[in-house]
């Protein structure tokens, strides 16, 4: 792979020069037949990946599918000390928080789609506004998992003793609230550039029926783009399943199964994060793998319904 | 256009066939047979596990390579890593907080030799407000409230030890380490010893099933959790806390002292009989005046050192290395606050390392 790839990076290195003299040689053409082949090689080489990491999840994972079984699974306990693994409190804890995460993200990366797809789509604020929603999908998640620790969780603290449940501030509230910042600007960034395709013809033909702006948005924008919003959410909910050290940082890391939102939980890319280094046993380790691997299928099989769906949409 | 177009294409590839070069390289490099090769070719000796001793270590090596030239590339990823790089002989020392256990002494298929090069505590920390008095708790009472028996501060058990003290009528919460880690073993095998109520319920290990409590990453992590939370109580390294002036408990130990945890008090619970392979838990110490919990760090390495066609000078480099680890090196403990070896550890330790060879024949003859 390695030698076949430095062999096309030397030959065509020649074709260049060739190219700018004289059109359409033998060269030329030929040059045509090599970059198209070494296209569709690193193409497929992501394909490789995908299929390699699966397998190695795989075959890591089977002496604990063998110790564990199905059970793994639906176990409630996850107890290194006597090797009882059960990822239930997990699965859980993950798609709790991402779920959570979502609801309280898409109220704000629509208000932002919509107000700088359809209100204010040019001009100095629109710029900015764009970069800074764009900043916040820049800024690494350690920084996020800081600034929740320091500052949110004594926020959540105080509502949680307000409202008269256990104060501990960090928990799958707490870890949601970050994750719903982290995941705003990948659904607003799609929305807002979804709206503006909207062809004029068919929101001027809205206008000229006497709609408001707001309703132009209910009843043209809105259904027009509804099935890229969905695949705006989708991808930003893919983005919170696997979010691992800011949620690590603030949700609290038990194995117990979390009684309301505000109790403390644990997500399977953080039990990985944090017990991996230290796993000493090998249906230990392995069945740390296994977690990633059920984390795998679960992105996989979250994207496959997300696109089933666009798919029933788009084809009304 | 399409010529800059191609430009960068190449470019792309080039960059892409560089990195599959330098992996392969990469990966051969890491494979046992050529790392032998390689470090006999540089001098430096390759290390890699507990964290907990990073930066003991980091001073040690770097004073040793003032004065011997000799260089220790100390990788600091943990104690289970340390054991599985020894285990691959991708490194010629580990170190660990934890002695090895069954299965890995299994995989490992041949003697290994624990040195121990110092020692550390674990303290038990709290968040009261307004209680400026050291509180002391008692084996049995520090297992109630970790099993979450003990829900409250004012606590009549809690009170029973602590008189004078007016304790807030607080829930206790638990903060404890997330990540897998030689503190919570010390600290587990500890309960283990003096509880048998958390013994057969929860036992001991570096990642446990927590009956109760929040979760923090690495001693800052718990640290955090105390200082934010009112009414927390978590454990954490020794050196952690007096290095950030965190308020910590006195504890019982097995003669009914109550114990402040110090380094002196610390190097005090590892002076007594110890067995001849030192690999031993110093909690719940005989010694009078020792400091209930805390543990040993040790250097492990290969008991037979010609492995994987290593030469004697390297062996010999490791060895003394180590030997002046125990002796020389022990002056950086306390104040990077590690609490050095006491008089009968590093009696033990001297005779563990002699009892290295290389092809037979004991490494170290006339020290």
């Amino acid at each position: 792979m390695q030698e076949l790839t430095s062999q096309l990076v030397q030959k065509p290195s020649r074709v260049i020069v060739q190219d700018r003299k004289t059109k359409y040689t033998g060269r030329n053409i030929r040059w045509e037949g090599v970059f198209k082949r070494s296209l569709v090689i690193t193409a497929l080489s992501v394909l490789v990946l995908v299929v390699g990491i699966f397998i190695t999840l795989v075959v890591q994972s089977i002496p604990s599918i063998k110790a564990l079984g199905i059970g793994y699974l639906t176990g409630k306990t996850w107890d290194p000390v006597s090797d009882i693994y059960g990822a239930w409190p997990f699965l859980l804890g993950t798609l709790l928080t991402s779920f959570l995460a979502l609801i309280i993200s898409i109220p704000f990366s629509f208000a932002i789609a919509v107000y700088l797809g359809e209100y204010r789509p040019t001009g100095w604020l629109s710029g900015f506004l764009k970069n800074v929603v764009e900043l916040i999908a820049a800024v690494p998640s350690v920084i996020y998992g800081f600034w929740a620790l320091v500052t949110l969780v004594p926020l959540v603290r105080k509502l949680e003793s307000a409202i008269g449940v256990a104060p501990y501030g960090v928990g799958i509230f707490s870890a949601s609230i970050v994750l719903a910042i982290m995941i705003i600007p990948y659904a607003a960034s799609l929305g807002r550039e979804l709206i503006q395709m909207v062809p004029s013809s068919l929101k001027e033909g809205a206008y000229s029926l006497g709609g408001t702006q707001y309703e132009v948005i209910r009843d043209v924008v809105m259904p027009y783009t509804k099935s890229g919003m969905f695949a705006g959410v989708l991808l930003s909910l893919g983005r919170a399943l696997g979010e691992t050290m800011a949620v690590t940082m603030v949700i609290g890391n038990t194995s117990l199964i979390p009684d309301s939102i505000f109790s403390p939980g644990n997500t399977m890319a953080s039990v990985i994060a944090n017990e991996f280094t230290e796993a000493d046993r090998a249906v230990y380790l392995s069945a740390l793998i296994e977690l990633g691997l059920v984390l795998f299928l679960v992105t996989v099989v979250i994207n496959m319904i997300g696109k089933s769906i666009i798919k029933r949409f788009t084809h009304e | 256009m399409i010529s800059l177009f191609n430009r960068f294409y190449l470019l792309g590839l080039g960059a892409i066939a560089l990195v599959l070069t330098s992996c392969n390289s990469g990966e051969s490099s890491n494979s046992p047979k050529d790392m032998a090769g390689n470090a006999s070719a540089g001098d430096a000796l390759l290390g890699a596990g507990s964290t907990f001793i990073y930066p003991l270590f980091s001073k040690l090596f770097s004073v040793y390579h003032d004065s011997t030239g000799l260089k220790v590339n100390y990788q600091s990823i943990g104690s289970g890593g340390g054991i599985l790089q020894l285990t691959n002989k991708t490194v010629e020392f580990g170190a660990t907080d934890a002695a090895l256990n069954e299965e890995q002494t299994q995989k490992i298929s041949v003697p290994v030799l624990h040195i121990p090069m110092c020692s550390g505590a674990v303290v038990v920390s709290y968040n009261l407000p307004g209680i400026k008095d050291t509180l002391q708790f008692t084996p049995t009472l520090l297992a109630d409230i970790f099993l979450g028996k003990v829900k409250k501060w004012n606590d009549p058990k809690i009170a029973s030890v602590n008189k004078g003290v007016s304790l807030p009528d607080m829930p206790i919460i638990i903060a404890h380490r997330s990540d897998g880690s030689g503190t919570t073993n010390i600290f587990t095998t500890y309960l283990s010893k003096v509880n048998n109520e958390w013994n057969t319920k929860v036992g001991k290990g570096s990642s446990i099933n927590w009956p109760v409590g929040l979760g923090g990453k690495g001693n800052e992590g718990v640290a955090g959790l105390i200082k934010q939370t009112p009414g927390a109580i978590g454990y954490i390294e020794l050196a952690y806390a007096l290095q950030n002036k965190m308020s910590y408990a006195r504890l019982q130990n097995k003669s009914g002292k109550f114990i402040t945890p110090s380094v002196a008090s610390t190097s005090a619970a590892g002076n007594i009989q110890l067995p001849a392979d030192a690999k031993v838990s110093l909690t719940d110490t005989d010694a009078p005046d020792g400091y209930p919990i805390s543990g040993f760090t040790w250097a492990i390495i290969y008991k037979e050192q010609k492995y994987n066609n290593r030469s004697q000078d390297k062996a010999t480099n490791l060895v003394q290395l180590l030997w002046w680890n125990i002796h020389q090196g022990q002056q950086y403990c306390e104040p990077l606050h590690y609490a050095p070896l006491s008089q009968s550890a590093q009696s033990v330790a001297e005779t563990i390392l002699k009892s290295a060879t290389y092809d037979g024949k004991p490494i170290l003859t006339e020290q």
